[in-house]
């Protein structure tokens, strides 16, 4: 037998006590367990990004020795970083588990979906996703959404109800009370499940250390050439690049979070560990999508706006 | 007392705080919310510009922290809060998560919502107005929902010049009131939202308080861990079967320990079957372990291969729950559709949910004055009442006052999905009530 003195709180008086992270973590494999015995068929929403890759290890340790009863979805925006791309491939083979990609290109080269005069695919992603959850018959659709990371989000439930449409009523959301969550929906429906709800960016990346999960490189301190657009610096690729007079250099830097190349800004870092980066981050005076998203700073309510549509 | 946020990457010394507010509208609770935040320097820089920036387009000379928590288009637009919103904080000593709950129209359901998770609640009264019927509704939701600690915050006391007779009758009066509901702990804080006073900062205005700021309060207050002390309960979730070259015959029970601590070894009753048998193992999210507690999610392995799913409940042999059909309860409404008798709904208690019809309703609950209305016929949106509902299947239902785990449950729409109303098992809800019913028939028992 393993000695559980590990989990014992250290510094209070009661013998059985949870530290935060233990809390949360349990939190959420409650809520991934929920799902499995309530749904018909439910979809983890897995870009490889680092929230994605804390859901897969939780889901993993729900059903451990059994494998996770859920497939994967990524929408590919078709601007995504190749490092990313390359660990979504491989955590698929190395859990066996089965992936589908909705892909904004193939909207676009089907003429479904119009390329943004400024180049940026992040809001295209909606269409793809929401007729992948339809044309899959998906009925629950996991999202790595915290509710740290954005003042619409802080207003999510954890299960939260999505008519045929995808769309999100913040007016009409369900009551969510006690750790009773109400997954029941009309054939056509579907539910968003966010079991990191409660999590914020420092519980994320000191969990992701306490568990030794391994993450794409990009979210470690490298030496890349950028560009600086908006404010915020990027990476060129296939999507595009400098144009007029923003010119192109080497610096030393690291991503905070992880999606479309266009519109994923870089920090300026040398965090190459994990303990570096925690420390950067619980110093830092920027919230995670302030530092990084371009796309947040559209308008006010530019999440909210997109979540409506069907966004997560 | 330091509160920064380069502190709190260390892990060591940080238990979790859930906590909601409550406040009537004008109260000051956004500013309250806002300057905890702030003082306690949560807010980055991005979200300070932001709200600097929407506070100077109106034309306002300080930053209006109230839009730290008011997220959505029609908050802004209104100057309201529409819903629940969650927060998160963390001081040296602390993290905390805070139900940030709007005191307006429908208040009683969404302080329910709140308030349903929270370790304390923080009740906020307007200084010049003292206690009003809204503070007497909160501490009687704080006080129906068995949240372990109430805080009294008497907020806008620089517009009493911060008068110590002020708060002190205030302070008394909802003592005596909140005390008499079987509210286990009341501390009361004078402060000002506006100013600062006591939030976070011990208030120079005020030399004649000697308690906590409010801050202070938060990150000493013990963490109830009741939960341990009370009988095991384990309700299943899943049924894990590998069935795989590597695990052929394992059959793991996966749940989250509700209440009380299991141990291998220990010999366990299943309900509603009454079958029995021993824990063999108990998995860990990955770890073979010998004992493991609320509110843990582990795997349990028994010794016999006995007939168990999803929604039955594990407890110990020696102590578990009876089992019925016939359920009373207080319930909060908590839809816009009414909840008639004769309704047939769905009851999801704990991880199972079974048919149900509304047998009885014995009464509906005065929040204003805590009087009882006999027999209303049906309940509305935000209604509090005793309901007796018969069940198609049994469940293993503890009281709320022992567990607000396998006490609580859950009224569903069966035809659209909607939850209609959230339940609490049992006579009353005040820890004094067993004793004060018996004594008085004519005492407020929901």
């Amino acid at each position: 037998m393993t000695a559980t003195v590990a989990h014992v709180h250290e510094g209070t008086d009661a013998p059985y006590a949870l530290s935060h992270l233990d809390a949360l973590e349990s939190e959420a494999v409650h809520i991934f367990r929920e799902v499995a015995g309530e749904f018909e068929k439910p979809v983890i929403l897995f870009s490889g990004g680092k929230d994605s890759i804390v859901m897969l290890h939780l889901a993993l340790k729900a059903f451990a020795p059994a494998p996770v009863p859920f497939t994967l979805l990524h929408v590919d925006t078709g601007h995504n970083f190749p490092e990313v791309l390359d660990y979504r491939d491989r955590a698929v083979a190395k859990h066996g588990l089965r992936l589908h990609v909705a892909s904004v290109q193939e909207y676009i080269d089907a003429g479904k979906l119009r390329e943004r005069p400024d180049g940026v695919r992040n809001p295209l992603q909606t269409v793809p996703l929401t007729e992948a959850i339809q044309q899959l018959k998906f009925d629950a659709v996991f999202g790595g959404g915290r509710r740290d990371e954005e003042k619409a989000r802080a207003k999510e439930r954890v299960f939260s109800l999505r008519d045929e449409f995808s769309q999100w009523d913040p007016r009409r959301q369900r009551p969510e009370l006690w750790q009773l969550y109400n997954g029941r929906h009309a054939p056509g429906e579907h539910v968003r499940v966010f079991p990191l709800s409660n999590w914020t960016e420092l519980d994320v990346w000191q969990y992701i250390a306490r568990e030794k999960i391994e993450l794409p490189e990009i979210y470690f301190a490298h030496e890349r050439e950028v560009f600086k657009r908006n404010g915020m610096w990027l990476t060129a690729g296939e999507w595009g690049g400098a144009k007029g007079d923003e010119t192109t250099e080497t610096r030393l830097i690291r991503y905070r979070t992880v999606g479309d190349m266009s519109c994923t800004g870089a920090v300026d870092s040398d965090a190459t560990t994990l303990d570096a980066v925690i420390t950067e981050i619980a110093a830092s005076r920027l919230t995670e999508r302030g530092a990084t998203r371009a796309d947040d700073k559209l308008s006010e309510a530019a999440m909210e706006d997109r979540k409506r549509e069907g966004y997560f | 007392m330091t509160s920064t946020t380069e502190q709190f990457a260390d892990l060591s010394a940080t238990t979790l705080l859930r906590f909601a507010t409550a406040g009537s509208v004008d109260d000051g609770k956004s500013t309250l919310v806002g300057r905890l935040l702030h003082d306690s320097k949560s807010v980055l820089t991005d979200q300070l510009e932001a709200v600097e920036r929407v506070s100077a387009s109106r034309g306002q000379d300080t930053p209006d922290l109230a839009l730290l928590t008011d997220g959505l288009r029609a908050e802004r637009e209104q100057g309201i809060t529409i819903d629940v919103a969650y927060r998160y904080f963390a001081t040296a000593r602390r993290r905390f998560i805070l139900a940030d709950t709007p005191g307006h129209v429908q208040y009683t359901r969404n302080m329910v919502t709140g308030a349903s998770t929270a370790d304390l609640a923080v009740v906020l009264v307007d200084a010049r107005n003292g206690v009003i019927e809204q503070t007497r509704r909160h501490a009687a939701v704080a006080a129906l929902l068995r949240v372990p600690h109430v805080v009294l915050a008497v907020n806008k006391m620089d517009l009493v010049g911060y008068e110590e007779t002020v708060f002190a009758s205030i302070a008394e009066e909802f003592t005596a009131y909140a005390t008499g509901l079987g509210v286990p702990e009341i501390t009361a804080i004078p402060i000002s939202a506006l100013a600062g006073d006591n939030v976070v900062e011990p208030s120079a205005n005020m030399d004649w308080y000697g308690g906590p700021t409010v801050l202070e309060h938060l990150e000493t207050v013990p963490v109830s861990h009741d939960l341990t002390a009370c009988p095991a309960r384990f309700p299943v979730q899943y049924v894990i079967r590998p069935q795989t070259a590597e695990h052929p015959d394992y059959r793991g029970y996966a749940g989250q320990i509700a209440s009380g601590v299991l141990r291998v070894g220990e010999a366990v009753t299943v309900l509603p079957s009454g079958r029995t048998s021993v824990i063999e193992g108990i998995d860990a999210l990955g770890e073979s372990v010998d004992i493991a507690w609320a509110p843990q999610s582990v795997t349990l392995r028994l010794k016999d291969d006995i007939d168990i799913s999803r929604g039955d409940l594990i407890a110990p042999s020696s102590s578990s729950p009876a089992t019925t059909q016939d359920v009373v309860a207080t319930v909060c409404h908590v839809a816009d559709q009414p909840l008639a008798v004769g309704a047939r709904v769905l009851i999801k208690h704990t991880t199972r949910t079974v048919k149900a019809i509304v047998k009885e309703i014995p009464s509906r609950l005065t929040l204003d004055d805590l009087s009882q209305h006999p027999n209303p016929g049906q309940l509305v949106a935000n209604d509090i009442g005793r309901v007796v509902v018969r069940t198609a299947e049994p469940l293993a239902l503890d009281s709320y006052a022992d567990s607000r785990r396998t006490g609580s449950f859950l009224l569903i729409d069966p035809a659209d999905g909607t939850t209609l109303a959230a339940g609490m098992v049992g006579e009353s809800f005040a820890s004094t009530a067993a004793t004060t019913v018996q004594a008085d028939e004519e005492g407020w028992d929901f």
